[in-house]
């Protein structure tokens, strides 16, 4: 007996559905033996995870609002790099315009410090993340429209280059004055006119959520009804026929780099302003590249995609939570988020392939 | 002499800098060569780091170090090559999930080992050429595996070019159909390839930690990886053209090292970013001057083979 796989007409919608589940249960199973090897109780590690910050009465209070909080960055950014994703464009530096909209949202409010009106200072920031967002995944966009050069390595670079910028703001241009020299600028969500605050107490909402839920039905209407969706799916599905059809790739390129650069800015602006509150050396947290795992998990489409997030929002919150209560260090859980999308690329071969037992010879 | 920066020193340790990036991109030269884009050198690259220093810690002996360290970036390819070979996953995406994952692993692995030395790699005596002045100091007085990475690259360029392996190699990367239908074992080509990229990434990370560095910190390898990846590039998929692409960004950041320490008037961050930004106009001048043809690139890099039969 032999194992062949035959390439289905059109991916089984059934399976598509399917597979994360399953690549989650997967996970989970690996997950537990890498647990075991840690010597804890894998049982107990992955009840932590996801039982406990839901449902444990000791710990929910604190960990539920955390779940939006956790999840609203990586919703966002997800959200917009799944647009690219699905027409081949592969935007892997949203870390970097996570933290450049955390840059230039925060220099735009502390410019107007310590002015008293919202109305002009909130707005302005958030406009302002956007654009730093915008314009930092600008760069490879337009080296990819006009030279050719490759987008992923560039866009993935610039995050190092990210990094040492917002090192040099925290120590530098946006320090505290009044910080007695410690590193870091001021604390924005102290700040009433500039804060990113919870907007009903206990639940975690922040105007990030509002956010992240408006970009999820903005996307999920642009792949439907707008002629923009449709480009994008035809040029994922056949880059050739797209372009016969007349869509301009260079184009579409802007306009999901932009896109995507823009929520990953905002990401990083309401982060800024609100739980992480400033700006600082550590303020960059990984999370626009765990949003890659989340775009996977939510099979590139919206609603998939703010699932996948609160999903994924809850391995933090869990992994902090058995970080703190059975000592499983925190890597362990960046490991666990990396096996996540393994699984689900292996699985995926599902619902693109018919698996068929084929007997030796007949083939 | 360069604001007190000593030319002899510089080159001798640009060339030392120049090490981890030269063997990883040179493995991945070859499984890019072999039709395959594995974005994962930096996760592979960071396995190796850690599973070097830990090996070589508890056994007292650098080799073994570096031979753990290839045999775990190896295995982290082994996943890549199931995931893409096996189950034809989308090349792109897993290479990013090997990253993630061997990032997280990294620091699971070496979180006891954080600051831990690891034995000394001995530097290599040439009697005769090491007491050489000027040449001797600059190009006689480095450890085994500064040559080692030199001959890989020349080992690597003879078989592509002269041998019958390398031949079937190139017409994997190609045109995997055609391969196919002459009666190649594609997808064993393939597996070999991205084999030998992983081992050659994992023999970078622990030139980082073991001889580099050497100690273990996570995120140690910081975008080398990624650089190796853009080398490659760089290099239009020329063996050669690697040494010299690897040299160009060892002596970069040698440079901003050198300027940090004697305390030039850029601040820190400033210098710190700049082997990434070099990087990024290189490659910007290269595909400009390729005019988006896409340059030397193998016919079927990133895509994946299905034999439809």
């Amino acid at each position: 007996m032999l194992i062949t796989l035959e390439k289905r007409p059109t991916p089984s919608r059934g399976w598509a559905i399917a597979t994360p589940v399953l690549a989650v249960i997967l996970t989970m199973i690996a997950g537990g033996v890498m647990f075991a090897l840690l010597g804890k109780n894998p049982v107990e590690a992955i009840r932590t995870i996801f039982w406990d910050p839901l449902f444990n009465p000791d710990v929910a209070s604190y960990s539920r609002p955390q779940l939006l909080v956790k999840a609203a960055p990586l919703i966002l950014i997800a959200t917009g790099l799944s647009l690219g994703f699905r027409a081949g464009i592969w935007n892997i530096g949203a870390e970097g315009q996570y933290i450049m909209g955390a840059i230039c949202g925060a220099a735009a409010g502390l410019a107007l410090y310590p002015l008293e009106a919202r109305w002009i200072v909130f707005p302005l920031m958030i406009l302002a993340g956007a654009l730093g967002g915008l314009l930092w995944a600008m760069i490879p966009a337009i080296l990819r429209t006009r030279f050719r050069t490759n987008e992923i390595l560039v866009s993935l670079l610039l995050v190092y280059v990210a990094q040492a910028l917002m090192a040099s703001m925290a120590l530098g241009a946006l320090r505290n004055p009044e910080g007695g020299g410690f590193p870091g600028s001021r604390n924005l969500s102290q700040w009433p006119a500039a804060a990113n605050g919870e907007l009903v107490a206990n639940t975690g909402l922040h105007w990030g959520v509002i956010a992240a839920i408006l970009a999820v039905i903005a996307a999920e209407f642009l792949l439907r009804r707008h002629i923009l969706g449709f480009d994008i799916r035809l040029t994922g599905l056949a880059p050739r026929a797209a372009r016969f059809a007349g869509v301009n790739p260079d184009r579409l390129i802007l306009l999901c780099m932009g896109i995507s650069g823009a929520l990953a800015g905002l990401a990083g602006l309401f982060e800024v302003a609100g739980p992480a509150g400033q700006i600082s050396i550590d303020f960059a947290s990984g999370y626009g590249f765990t949003a890659i795992i989340v775009a996977f998990l939510g099979r590139l489409s919206p609603v998939g995609i703010l699932l996948a997030g609160l999903l994924m929002a809850l391995t933090y919150i869990g992994g902090e939570l058995a970080q703190f209560m059975l000592s499983l260090p925190s890597a362990a859980i960046q490991a666990f988020q990396g096996m996540l999308l393994f699984f689900l690329l292996a699985v995926d071969v599902l619902s693109n392939y018919r698996i068929r037992l084929a007997t030796k010879g007949a083939a | 002499m360069l604001g007190g920066i000593n030319l002899a020193t510089l080159i001798a340790s640009l060339m030392v800098a120049a090490v981890p990036i030269l063997m990883a991109a040179t493995g991945e030269l070859v499984a890019e060569k072999a039709g395959v884009l594995n974005l994962g050198v930096e996760g592979m690259m960071i396995i190796g780091a850690v599973c070097g220093l830990v090996a070589a810690v508890h056994s007292g002996s650098p080799a073994l170090g570096f031979l753990a360290a290839a045999a775990a970036g190896a295995a982290l390819s082994l996943v890549f090559a199931l995931l893409t070979q096996v189950f034809l996953a989308n090349q792109v995406a897993t290479g990013l999930a090997l990253t993630l994952f061997g990032l997280g692993l990294s620091s699971l692995i070496g979180q006891g080992y954080v600051g831990v030395k690891p034995p000394p790699t001995g530097r290599l005596e040439i009697p005769g050429l090491s007491d050489m002045p000027v040449l001797g100091p600059i190009l006689f007085h480095h450890d085994v595996w500064v040559y080692l990475s030199i001959a890989m690259v020349a080992v690597v360029a003879a078989v592509l070019r002269r041998t019958r392996a390398g031949l079937i190699l190139r017409a994997v990367g190609e045109n995997h159909d055609a391969a196919h239908a002459l009666g190649y074992k594609v997808t064993r080509v393939r597996l070999l390839a991205i084999l030998f990229g992983g081992a050659m990434a994992g023999l970078g990370g622990a030139y980082v930690s073991l001889v580099r560095v050497p100690q273990w910190t996570d995120g140690i390898t910081a975008g080398a990886g990624w650089i190796a990846l853009a080398i490659v590039v760089f290099a239009s998929w020329k063996p050669w053209r690697v040494l010299i692409g690897a040299y160009l960004f060892g002596g970069i950041s040698v440079l901003q090292l050198n300027l940090q320490a004697a305390g030039a008037r850029i601040p820190v961050e400033y210098l710190a970013m700049s082997p990434y930004v070099v990087t990024i106009l290189v490659l910007v001048l290269i595909s400009a001057e390729r005019g988006g043809r896409g340059g030397n690139a193998p016919a079927a890099l990133g895509r994946n083979f299905h034999a439809a039969r």
